[in-house]
């Protein structure tokens, strides 16, 4: 494992290997997403209660899970960028923060779609909602202090530091927000007594999280890629001014 | 131990007399919570039962906005001077500098906000009764908003235009403190769980800022 964990610490070798693994982990996440996106919408029956409104909610609460997943992926590379200084770990987190963001704005806007017919409103200041728009906040400020500083080092360091920060304050904030108020049904997957619902909607679900997640491994790579080769440019470009400066005084 | 207490009374010290002398900072941030809340009346209407009903939440919103508004100035003004660099090459722990300078920040914005506040309630029409559980949360509460505040200072100090960012990253964390500081101020007792749960709050940030703020200013100032 840590074997590994230093080969990829290598850049050349990370450019290496995820150039030959991208392709792949793009066609898993069109196939699943293509899967799940046609048993989601043809597929699986309409709820007695919500009607075809139902499936929103498997566009919706995968969203919403990674919102906080990404966050969560984000605050570990933060740390291992931190504490053991590993090249990529900053990378890793800068690269997701934009896919976090996309994924809390997706489970806002869809749960927000979803409450007009079903609260008869498009905003409700419910918990689980406020606190999502929070993450979302949370979010914007670690990639606009990723923005304001114009040294990757030092940037790279600040940003884990607020996103360490972050992930401390996320379970009170939570916490808070849930004391604050509580409309939100409950979540009806994690309960100690099984799923509380169908596997006719379960396996949709099940499907749309995965495709979501194998989504979010290939645009990450993606980004990563795309920061090495900024980062390449910017120290060529730093060090062609640099020869330039010194034919100029020689 | 003893050295490094006199150490950080001395820069204590130091910080009040400045803002003393050079005035400005917590007096205008008094001002402006004063005309920001007087604004409220103007948007939503003068009845006074509305008034009454929303005026410890405005007072609050009041206070956490005047706060921010002087952080930009917590680290930039010894930034610029090159005072901070001296304080980070100085025996004085990191932490230890982020206390003093919250501490200060309290006693000159905090703390005039709070002999603020009652003023405002009179013209918000809060009710008698929660003026006493108000003023006791925001004693509890505000220190957080400052170490809080911190924070997000230590990480933009030295950015062009770092005032706005602040803000971006300031406020979304201090939910909490606006959240069980409200339910405090309308629990009508002056010691309800909400401000335990506030002070809790507060405990939280007083580890965890110095901490993140300290390693803030280190990569800063590097």
């Amino acid at each position: 494992m840590f074997k590994l964990n230093f080969e990829l610490a290598n850049p050349k070798r990370f450019m290496d290997l995820s150039a030959k693994l991208l392709p792949w982990i793009w066609v898993i996440a069109v196939g699943l997403l293509g899967t799940g996106l046609y048993m989601a919408l043809f597929v699986a029956p309409p709820d007695y209660q919500q009607g075809e409104t139902v499936r929103m909610m498997f566009i919706h609460v995968p969203a919403a899970s990674m919102a906080t997943m990404v966050y969560m992926f984000m605050a570990a590379s933060s740390a291992v960028a931190l504490i053991m200084k590993h090249p990529l770990a900053d990378m890793a987190a800068k690269a997701a923060a934009p896919i976090g963001a996309g994924y809390t704005l997706l489970a806002l806007i869809t749960g927000s779609l979803w409450g007009k017919p079903m609260w008869g409103t498009w905003w409700v200041w419910d918990a689980r909602l406020t606190s999502v728009l929070v993450l979302f906040f949370l979010y914007i400020g670690y990639m606009a202090l990723w923005e304001a500083m114009e040294e990757p080092v030092k940037a790279a360091k600040a940003a884990a530091v607020l996103c360490l920060v972050g992930v401390v304050n996320i379970p009170v904030i939570k916490f808070s927000v849930e004391w604050w108020n509580t409309l939100h049904q409950p979540t009806s997957l994690a309960k100690m007594d099984g799923p509380a619902i169908h596997s006719s909607m379960l396996w949709p679900l099940a499907i749309m999280a995965l495709a979501y997640g194998a989504l979010f491994v290939a645009l990450l790579l993606l980004r990563m890629r795309t920061e090495i080769l900024k980062r390449r440019v910017r120290s060529l470009q730093l060090s062609r001014a640099r020869a330039a400066v010194q034919a100029g005084a020689a | 131990m003893f050295e490094l207490f006199s150490t950080m009374t001395a820069l204590l010290r130091r910080d009040l007399t400045l803002s003393a002398r050079l005035g400005g900072g917590g007096l205008l941030a008094v001002i402006f919570f004063i005309i920001v809340v007087s604004m409220v009346p103007f948007g939503v209407g003068p009845e006074g039962a509305l008034l009454s009903k929303i005026a410890a939440g405005m007072i609050w919103v009041g206070v956490v906005l005047s706060m921010l508004l002087s952080l930009d100035r917590l680290f930039q003004a010894d930034f610029e001077d090159g005072t901070l660099d001296l304080l980070m090459l100085s025996s004085l722990p990191k932490g230890a500098l982020v206390l003093v300078k919250c501490t200060a920040h309290w006693l000159t914005t905090g703390l005039p906000l709070i002999v603020a506040s009652p003023i405002l309630a009179i013209l918000l029409q809060l009710p008698d009764g929660l003026l006493g559980p108000l003023l006791v949360g925001l004693l509890v509460g505000t220190p957080a908003m400052s170490l809080i505040g911190a924070i997000g200072a230590s990480l933009t100090v030295g950015l062009r235009r770092g005032g706005l960012l602040l803000s971006l990253l300031v406020l979304p964390l201090q939910v909490p403190v606006l959240i069980f500081g409200v339910a405090a101020a309308k629990s009508e007792a002056l010691w309800s769980p909400s401000h335990m749960l506030l002070a809790a709050v507060t405990l939280m940030t007083l580890v965890v800022s110095p901490l993140a703020s300290g390693a803030a200013l280190k990569l800063n100032m590097t």
